[in-house]
């Protein structure tokens, strides 16, 4: 009698009792003896030269060992060469010969600093508070060049340029073209043209940075706590930037407090602390501050689209035309990846014949852009679904009806898109129902009785939002799968958790593939020593490629105890059974033989143990996807606009959601409400707003504004699951997905409330002195429509 | 953001605050809720020499009714207080609702009363709130006390009429026509902010059952409460609240924020009393 | 700056510490006494993780120094409920699926615990009051509000 799967079990977390006791061990709650703290002076401008640093001042102060400039950094430590960035897969190179300049960044600048907030000058003291008082005796002397902080001005010939030697900001160009385009914009029935703009906002996990680096005296290994989503790579980094062997360098992410892919980055602080900790050999310790992480933890989100929509009379979308800028910032530390996941998840689930991209990707003065919860999908599915929706109108077509029109069709599955994707395989969608998803939507947001309640004072609006999602992105995870001989299994991968509750989604996934009891699996991650091998928790990957290596691994391991089982019950492997952690006899469940046991019976002290096999009851798998798997959603929002005062209550949120096969639906549905409220963040609240002169004007939680509880709206969420067909397993990921709908959804709410106010939507956030903006700008060009008709 | 070292004393006597406060050979700050001060100190925007905390000084504590019928809150008392003092709540409701926009009930169980109307915030809550209850500020230094109206103590952006040495003792709330109508409305981007445009209305019903007398202050319409005296006329005379309104927009001169826009808040500014003043109507009896 | 000495309660045990004046409370209870189950997340009175109760009222340990709970009893989310075992807010955060990362946690604990503690019959406003005071990017916030629920349910007389 098989026991009931765990997959698919809303099983209570594992995490969760030590961190509810206050026993959480957070980077910051590290703290080896004699362990100094770091404190860096940022630079004050957007763009200069560094003339001078002193930091002999510093050096002087109470409490102070250690203050280093950009010149000592770089005797000690070369730039940071982000070379994985500047990989670009052949077939990539083939369909879209794409420009990508990856720059190397001073972990601190000797000659210019090129953003407000970038690291200068390091100093080392016995506390924080000592380190922060001499940082305000380090002399630095710049000289102010010209600034540039909008990506379309910096595309202008006459822009301030970031690197010279470059002639332009151009980081990353391509275009890409698919079937007719010209044509069928000539001969279109309608065609619409719009500029959407994506704001910049950023993730602000509550947790900020951190690390904390310590040589052993005795060995002189490297041990680095970072609060990151990418403990392997960044030991790698690590290792080739301070000149260590691989395994003499061991990177730990203990518990992390949300990453949302900020923290899946390299930053020059990493690299500076665990410099100091090798220089002085004293265990270092720097905990980013709030306005450091506002200022110097990276950006998204910030995107221009001049897109273009051609339609047949029955609302058949023909071809799409955009031209993308996409605001960079200062430095392009990840190469493609943000602007080449806009490139590709700009058609969404839509059927569109003939296409015409040009996507650039522009250097500025202002923050690093780098992943961020959807990473370049939030801000394409903003431009395409507004799109959409305007062209709705031109047409006189209900929005969602527009969209199902247009949508690929289940039995198109698996649909090639013709664009090539960032690992090198070709597009295709390899399951889902699209339209089945937007009438889910519609139906559970159930917004006629909302609407009904519309007056003109407050106007009720409801917006969609369709999106597709490639997750699992590759090139691999690893895995390892151990039965200790009391019956204890350990599961190692290469990820790392901050709140997906990876150690209890993963022993669900061990226990139905080993055939153990959940209470007796442990997973471990987010440590290269635990580990070899990893990638890490980014792009909605765990599942999908932990998950199917823990499968592999688990698989291997069940079936090398089988053999074992079997010589010591004398039987053939086929006439046993394994469930609950113990083997029995088919046909003789009384007889039991713990997994347990076999792993013991393995022990080298054994002389009965069986010749030739290994010392453990273990195996280690490396998942290698053949490409992305298709998660996608639906989004509704429905709005309630005071139009006198521009405020925007968000009545209600609904959510239609693909996620291929659900692992525990209590936290998959964790994840989507939390990555849906960090979307309506950015829709209505969070801004991250620069000056001309490149000052980052929101630079503390008192004008970058995160929703709060009160905020919430009620959320419905609802599951139209179809497993993926590209892995055992059947997963899709779905850390993203929340975040990619709501800045579209909610600002085709907006215009929906005010549609007969003449508003068109074209940037957020929509706080109500926006909101009055438009009413007012929609009023004055009635006016003047008025006026020109009448003369 | 840690701050700056600092001298730190916590008196339980009047005097010895007030002696520590008229040091002029250094900058001293007076700690009393630090919701506003300790931020300011973290950034390095603030870096006083000496922290004189007021929490020891019983003196400070009292929330009473004076002989004269006025409601008198000392230094000490914490913006929660407010909303749970039946003394305020029944006495001086308008000073309730407008405490309940103030942060969440961390903020309020510690920030002060006096605390929030000496930083003068203009975008808080309190300082217009005093003004439209006619408050006087009971100022004391070392040399002794005196009062100013609300009216006259809030001069500009953080900037009130406190000399060096002087801090603000006690602020006291004239007693409320019983029959007044009042009403407190705010525009803020999440539940508990700052205001973008607040107002504080109230009026009152004559025998004939028409407006005898009204007020109108709001706050986030430039660097101190405005009083909207052509609006408060208007209604007197005759006119609608919508017209107060637009006399209302037409009279405020804000400047923008990344929040909001000058444009916005003068707009904001005309619906809200507009608002306002129909629901003190209407808790007037008369609406 | 010379140091002061500071008594207070801490979790009901008293404690004794020299302090320098600008000490943040957060930062004594954190590295002076070696209670991490605080945390910091923004050092401006915002964020709400660093939220312990000082004489029964929530604050934010960021925005006091060490030295202003001299006489004062504080009590932190290690002291909410008796070793090993989970207090009704808690037990709730975990059956509601309210927490995710952990991080924000505590200080939602404390501010709700000090909330029901007072009124355990507290309306959905009064709550929805108390947890706006806090910052979470994990949750939406949602399985936040419904633990907060239960965990009145079951103080109020287990309703």
């Amino acid at each position: 009698m098989a026991p009931e799967p765990l997959i698919g079990r809303a099983v209570p977390r594992v995490e969760d009792e030590r961190l509810l006791w206050g026993r959480g061990r957070y980077v910051d709650d590290i703290h080896p003896e004699g362990c100094l703290e770091a404190a860096f002076l940022r630079s004050p401008l957007a763009h200069a030269r560094v003339i001078r640093v002193d930091v002999t001042g510093a050096l002087g102060a109470p409490g102070v060992v250690a203050a280093f400039d950009g010149a000592q950094a770089a005797a000690l430590a070369g730039p940071l060469v982000f070379d994985m960035a500047r990989i670009v897969p052949e077939p990539v190179r083939r369909s879209v010969d794409p420009l990508v300049r990856v720059q190397p960044m001073p972990s601190l600048p000797t000659e210019r600093v090129t953003y407000v907030g970038q690291p200068v000058a390091m100093v080392i003291a016995e506390s924080r508070y000592l380190a922060e008082d001499a940082l305000q005796l380090i002399d630095v002397e710049y000289e102010d060049l010209p600034v540039v902080v909008d990506p379309e001005l910096a595309l202008e010939p006459d822009a301030p340029l970031l690197e010279p030697e470059w002639g332009d900001n151009v980081a990353i160009a391509f275009n890409f073209r698919k079937g007719d385009p010209d044509g069928a914009f000539a001969n279109a029935h309608v065609t619409i043209e719009e500029r959407f703009r994506s704001h910049r906002y950023m993730a602000a996990p509550i947790e900020t940075r951190g690390v904390v680096a310590s040589v052993d005296p005795f060995d002189s290994r490297l041990t680095v706590w970072a609060s990151s989503q990418t403990p392997h790579l960044m030991r790698d980094f690590l290792a080739g930037a301070l000149g260590y062997a691989p395994d003499r360098l061991r990177v730990v992410a203990p518990d992390v407090g949300g990453g949302f892919g900020m923290k899946g980055s390299i930053y020059p602080e990493d690299v500076l602390v665990a410099l100091a900790a090798r220089e002085l050999r004293r265990p270092v310790k720097w905990v980013e501050d709030r306005a450091e992480d506002l200022a110097s933890s990276t950006h998204g989100r910030e995107q221009v689209h001049q897109i273009e929509l051609a339609a047949g009379a029955d609302g058949r979308i023909l071809a799409l035309r955009d031209d993308v800028v996409h605001n960079s910032g200062a430095f392009t530390t990840l190469g493609l990846v943000v602007p080449y996941n806009s490139f590709t998840h700009l058609l969404g689930p839509y059927d569109i014949e003939s296409v015409d991209i040009r996507m650039r990707a522009v250097l500025t003065n202002t923050g690093v852009t780098a992943p961020f919860r959807g990473a370049g999908r939030p801000e394409t599915v903003f431009a395409v679904e507004r799109a959409i929706d305007r062209l709705a109108r031109e047409l006189g077509v209900d929005p969602a009806e527009l969209r199902e029109r247009n949508m690929v069709r289940a039995d198109q599955m698996p649909y090639a898109t013709g664009l090539v994707y960032r690992d090198g395989a070709d597009q295709v969608y390899d399951s889902g129902d699209y339209p089945g998803l937007l009438r889910k939507a519609r139906e559970t947001v159930d917004a006629g009785e909302l609407r009904a309640q519309s007056t003109d004072e407050r106007r009720i609006g409801v917006g969609y939002a369709a999106y597709t999602e490639g997750t699992g992105v590759g090139p691999f995870e690893s895995a390892r799968v151990r039965v200790e001989p009391g019956g204890h299994v350990v599961v190692s991968y290469g990820g790392a958790s901050q709140g997906q509750g990876h150690r209890t989604t993963l022993a669900q996934i061990t226990a139905d593939a080993l055939g153990v009891r959940f209470e007796d699996v442990e997973v471990r991650g987010g440590d290269s020593g635990e580990i070899p091998q990893g990638f890490g928790t980014i792009a909605s990957r765990t599942l999908v490629l932990a998950g199917n290596a823990i499968a592999e691994a688990a698989a291997e391991v069940r079936e090398r105890a089988a053999r074992i089982a079997a010589e010591m019950l004398e039987i053939s492997p086929d006439d046993l059974e394994l469930a609950d952690g113990a083997f029995s006899p088919k046909g003789s469940p009384g007889t039991k033989l713990p997994l347990g046991d076999v792993a013991g019976f393995l022990s080298p002290f054994n002389p009965a143990r069986p010749k030739g096999e290994p010392a453990e009851l273990a195996a280690g798998s490396i998942y290698r996807p053949s490409s992305v798997t298709y998660a996608a959603g639906v989004h509704v929002a429905v709005v309630a606009v005071d139009v006198a005062t521009g405020m925007v209550e968000l009545l209600r949120y609904a959510v239609a959601h693909d996620c291929g096969r659900v692992v525990n639906p209590t936290i998959a549905d964790g994840q989507i409400a939390g990555g849906v409220m960090q979307g309506i963040g950015g829709a209505l609240y969070e801004e991250l707003v620069y000056d001309d002169a490149g000052q980052l004007v929101t630079g503390s939680f008192l004008d970058y504004l995160l929703p709060t509880a009160s905020e919430t709206p009620e959320l419905r969420l609802a599951h139209m699951d179809v497993p993926s067909p590209l892995n055992p397993l059947g997963v899709k990921g779905l850390g993203e997905g929340g975040a990619i709908g709501p800045p579209a959804a909610i600002a085709n709410a907006v215009e929906d409330a005010l549609l007969d106010l003449g508003v068109v939507v074209r940037e957020g956030p929509f706080g109500p002195s926006r909101v009055r903006d438009l009413i007012r700008e929609a009023a004055t060009a009635g006016r003047d429509k008025v006026n020109t008709v009448g003369s | 953001m840690k701050p700056a070292p600092f001298a730190y004393h916590a008196p339980d006597q009047l005097d010895e605050v007030l002696a520590l406060l008229g040091d002029h050979d250094h900058e001293v700050r007076l700690l009393a809720g630090g919701q506003s001060l300790v931020p300011m100190m973290n950034f390095r925007l603030a870096a006083p020499e000496v922290l004189v905390d007021l929490r020891r000084v019983e003196a400070l504590r009292h929330v009473r009714r004076t002989d004269e019928g006025e409601l008198a809150i000392g230094a000490g008392v914490r913006q929660s207080t407010l909303l749970r003092e039946p003394l305020v709540t029944e006495g001086w409701p308008l000073l309730t609702e407008g405490a309940r926009h103030i942060g969440h009930p961390q903020v309020r169980s510690r920030g002060t009363v006096c605390g929030s109307l000496a930083h003068h915030d203009p975008t808080a809550e309190l300082p217009a709130l005093a003004v439209a209850l006619d408050a006087r500020m009971v100022i004391a230094s070392s040399t002794g006390t005196r009062e100013l109206p609300a009216d006259e103590f809030f001069l500009s952006y953080y900037t009130v009429a406190l000399e060096p040495g002087e801090m603000l003792l006690e602020v006291r709330f004239p007693q409320c026509t019983p029959h007044a109508g009042w009403s407190f409305k705010e525009v803020a981007r999440r539940r508990g902010d700052f205001a973008l445009v607040g107002v504080a209305a109230l009026v009152e019903s004559g025998d004939d059952g028409e407006v005898s007398s009204a007020r109108l202050v709001l706050c986030g319409v430039g660097e101190r409460p405005f009083r909207a005296l052509d609006a408060e006329q208007a209604v007197v005379a005759g006119a609608s609240f919508e017209e107060a309104g637009r006399l209302v927009s037409a009279a405020v001169q804000p400047t923008g924020s990344i929040h909001a826009s000058a444009e916005y808040r003068r707009e904001c500014a005309g619906v809200l009393a507009g608002r306002a003043l129909a629901e003190a109507w209407e808790r007037a009896g008369r609406g | 700056m010379a140091e002061l000495d500071i008594r207070l309660t801490l979790n009901g045990e008293e404690r004794s510490a020299s302090v320098e004046p600008r000490l943040l409370l957060s930062d004594f209870i954190r590295h002076s006494l070696r209670l991490t189950g605080t945390h910091v997340g923004c050092e401006h009175g915002v964020c709400g993780a660093c939220t312990v109760l000082v004489d029964g009222q929530p604050q934010r340990s960021c925005l006091m120094f060490a030295v202003q709970v001299d006489g004062a009893s504080v009590e932190t989310i290690e002291g909410v409920a008796p070793e090993g075992e989970l207090g009704p807010v808690q037990q709730a955060f975990h059956e509601a699926h309210g927490m995710q990362c952990g991080f924000c946690t505590p200080g939602f604990i404390m501010s709700l615990t000090a909330l029901l503690r007072e009124s355990p019959g507290a309306s959905d406003d009064e709550i929805l009051d108390s947890l706006s005071g806090h910052l979470c990017r994990c949750t939406g916030y949602v399985n936040i509000i419904e633990a907060a629920h239960l965990a009145r349910a079951r103080m109020n007389g287990g309703a």
